[in-house]
């Protein structure tokens, strides 16, 4: 299921087949299933007991990755892109990528380096950045490509012992989660959203949460991790391998003090490692969702993942069950 | 008043953490009768003073900007993030304090600092006289939240202290709420969470009593010192009838009755466009189908430090034409 879902394609705005997968797994799960006008998959599974809280708990990942869509199809045949969600330009060059519906393979391409006087010393603009289909010209490319079609990285989901390697880990993870926690027997009711549009400004989340108006929010995220090679002291966290990332704060929401303190209590009890990501850094849906209505009190829990929003990433399995066994146990023992 | 300002502003309350805010204003509520008190899901306090007549919220912000602890590094400095509007240049060995009492002083790396430039906070660290992480830890931990430590001047009928921004409008919404004159309308006096890093309390609170009126009190720059830039607004001249700002255009027809209601009891005031800055009205306008808003702000110079200078005669006649705001027969006003 995980490796299926990191190789599906789901850029922003098209998550359609990531959608498909959802749906799939967590039907036989579910009270009810929907699908509203943005898009977002939104689950109810009812508790298996009589006795839960009375409160509303909303349950959040993001189907969306980071990727590109054609702007233009130029007259030789190479693809203009635009980027969808965060990505550095750097580290996008000469890597494989799926074009459109029929998921053609392309190459973002650059000068080659005999074809550059200095153009090593740059960073090339969006606007010099292209895709190859290998089309021999614009008439020939627009037999498979037309604008506007998503275009997403072309990375193989590998598993070796615990490590991961991948693309989309970001939010693939939370989605994965969400799925598991749906497949197990319930102490409350919960509305599992899988949502659209996040990397490009949480706006799937806004929608639903409106509609749900929740009094508990969890967001399960897969974030970036900070434990590269460093020269200076000045933070390294989160790290990869060392246990679920909780959220104190970050730009768009803080994390509820009490739903904070539970969430460490019950990884404490259960031994599951935790730590911290670095405050007011990123964002989420719970951003979002925790002001709809008259407010909610959110949490975010994630995956430290090395290299996000860029072609391929690193991760720690045992990172991810911990956040799946986490969060099922918190949305267990809201009150 | 002036000792309300006083103990108000010296309360640590940094964005996420107003508890010290609400304890000091519940506190003087203690035995005011004729108030309905309440917080809500984010921490908003929200004061009620019912009546039959027209929904008026007033809302001033509990929390001010801050610092939140990122990392501590093998000698036992701390890193930290902003919390809200931090200029750079304000906060290089600035006193702070933590919300557990700890005291620090804020350095800066010596060998990037040229008197000329301005380093980002990322160069900054916070001294607590810890000499090792070991030492270091037992005093704050990651997600710890700090302010700049209180000092309080009187200078004639001017005070500075950090925080007007703004304990100052809490200060006024207090008095105003210690009062119980006679009034038809429904007033709710709100404090609210998360101003400083996005307005985030005033949209919760305003969605669950969906006011006919609303009116944020806060502060507002001026134009009256050396070179400064240009702004029709000076120090002593009156409290301001907000025009426009970054979050908000004031509906003509508030801007007329606040300045109808100022000419009928003939309380000085000034008109206020501020350039960059937003306040509580600009969420609580946006509100469900929206809602007529305004602002009403004290001049203060030098916001956002450790020094933000009020005038006493501003703050006493916002709270003459607000108390008159109050009083007023809304419904015949149209709203």
């Amino acid at each position: 299921m995980l490796k299926k879902l990191c190789d599906a394609s789901g850029v922003s705005g098209n998550e359609g087949n990531i959608r498909d997968i959802i749906i799939d797994a967590v039907k036989p799960h579910c009270d009810s299933i929907s699908i509203d006008k943005l898009g977002n998959v939104i689950a109810f599974k009812k508790a298996h007991s009589k006795k839960r809280s009375a409160k509303k708990i909303m349950a959040a990942a993001h189907m969306d990755e980071v990727g590109f869509m054609v702007k233009s199809i130029n007259k030789d045949g190479f693809l203009s892109i635009l980027p969808a969600g965060g990505i550095d330009r750097r580290v996008v060059l000469s890597k494989r990528v799926k074009v459109g519906k029929d998921e053609m393979p392309g190459i973002i391409s650059y000068k080659p380096p005999h074809a550059q006087s200095d153009g090593y010393k740059n960073i090339p603009k969006w606007k010099e950045i292209f895709v190859d289909i290998g089309a021999k010209d614009k008439k020939d490319a627009e037999k498979y490509v037309s604008v506007g079609d998503y275009i997403s990285f072309d990375t193989e989901f590998v598993k070796k012992r615990n490590l991961l390697r991948g693309k989309a880990f970001d939010d693939r993870f939370g989605c994965y989660s969400l799925i598991e926690i749906l497949k197990k027997k319930l102490s409350n009711d919960i509305y599992a959203v899988f949502t659209v549009q996040e990397e490009v400004g949480l706006r799937g989340a806004s929608a639903a949460g409106s509609a749900i108006q929740p009094d508990y929010c969890i967001v399960l995220e897969g974030t970036s991790a900070g434990d590269f090679p460093q020269e200076r002291d000045i933070g390294d966290s989160p790290k990869m391998g060392e246990g679920v990332v909780l959220t104190i704060s970050d730009r768009t929401a803080f994390s509820d003090k009490e739903l904070r303190k539970q969430t460490e209590d019950i990884a404490m009890r259960l031994k599951i490692k935790y730590q911290y990501k670095q405050p007011m850094i990123g964002g989420t849906d719970a951003g979002v969702i925790h002001l709809q209505g008259s407010g909610a009190k959110s949490i975010v829990m994630a995956v430290a993942s090395r290299y996000i929003h860029s072609p391929v990433s690193f991760a720690d399995y045992r990172d991810l069950k911990g956040m799946v066994k986490l969060a099922y146990n918190l949305i267990n023992e809201i009150k | 008043m002036k000792n309300t300002i006083k103990e108000i502003t010296a309360i640590t309350g940094p964005s996420s953490a107003e508890e010290g805010v609400v304890k000091y204003i519940k506190k003087a509520l203690k035995g005011s009768k004729h108030l309905e008190v309440r917080t809500d899901t984010l921490g908003n306090l929200i004061v009620r003073k019912p009546g039959k007549g027209r929904k008026i919220m007033l809302a001033a912000h509990m929390d001010e900007i801050g610092f939140i602890v990122k990392h501590i590094d093998k000698d036992g400095f701390v890193r930290f993030s902003v919390v809200g509007g931090i200029y750079p240049h304000n906060i290089v060995n600035n006193r702070v304090v933590f919300t557990n009492g700890a005291e620090g002083v804020i350095g800066i790396e010596e060998k990037d600092y040229h008197y000329k430039k301005i380093l980002p906070a990322s160069k900054m660290f916070i001294d607590i006289g810890a000499s090792s992480k070991e030492e270091a830890e037992k005093i704050v931990s990651m997600g710890d939240l700090a302010v700049v430590k209180h000092s309080f001047s009187q200078m004639g009928n001017r005070i500075a202290s950090k925080a007007m921004d703004d304990r100052i409008g809490c200060a006024m919404l207090l008095e105003l709420a210690k009062d119980n004159f006679k009034t038809d309308n429904d007033i709710y006096y709100v404090f609210t969470v998360q101003e400083e890093v996005g307005v985030r309390g005033a949209k919760t609170s305003a969605f669950s009593i969906e006011p006919d009126l609303g009116i944020a009190v806060d502060v507002t720059a001026t134009g009256d010192t050396p070179n400064c830039n240009i702004m029709d607004v000076h120090l002593g001249k009156g409290p301001t009838i907000k025009v426009k700002d970054s979050g908000i255009i004031v509906r003509r027809q508030v801007i007329d009755y606040m300045k109808s209601i100022a000419v009928k009891n003939k309380i000085p005031y000034q008109m206020e466009i501020l350039e960059g800055g937003a306040t509580d009205a600009y969420a609580i306008h946006m509100t469900k189908s929206g809602i007529l808003s305004g602002v009403v702000s004290i001049p203060t110079r030098y916001i956002h430090s450790k020094s933000e200078i009020i005038d006493m005669d501003d703050v006493n006649n916002g709270i003459k034409l607000l108390k008159a705001i109050l009083k007023d027969d809304l419904k015949k006003r149209g709203f």
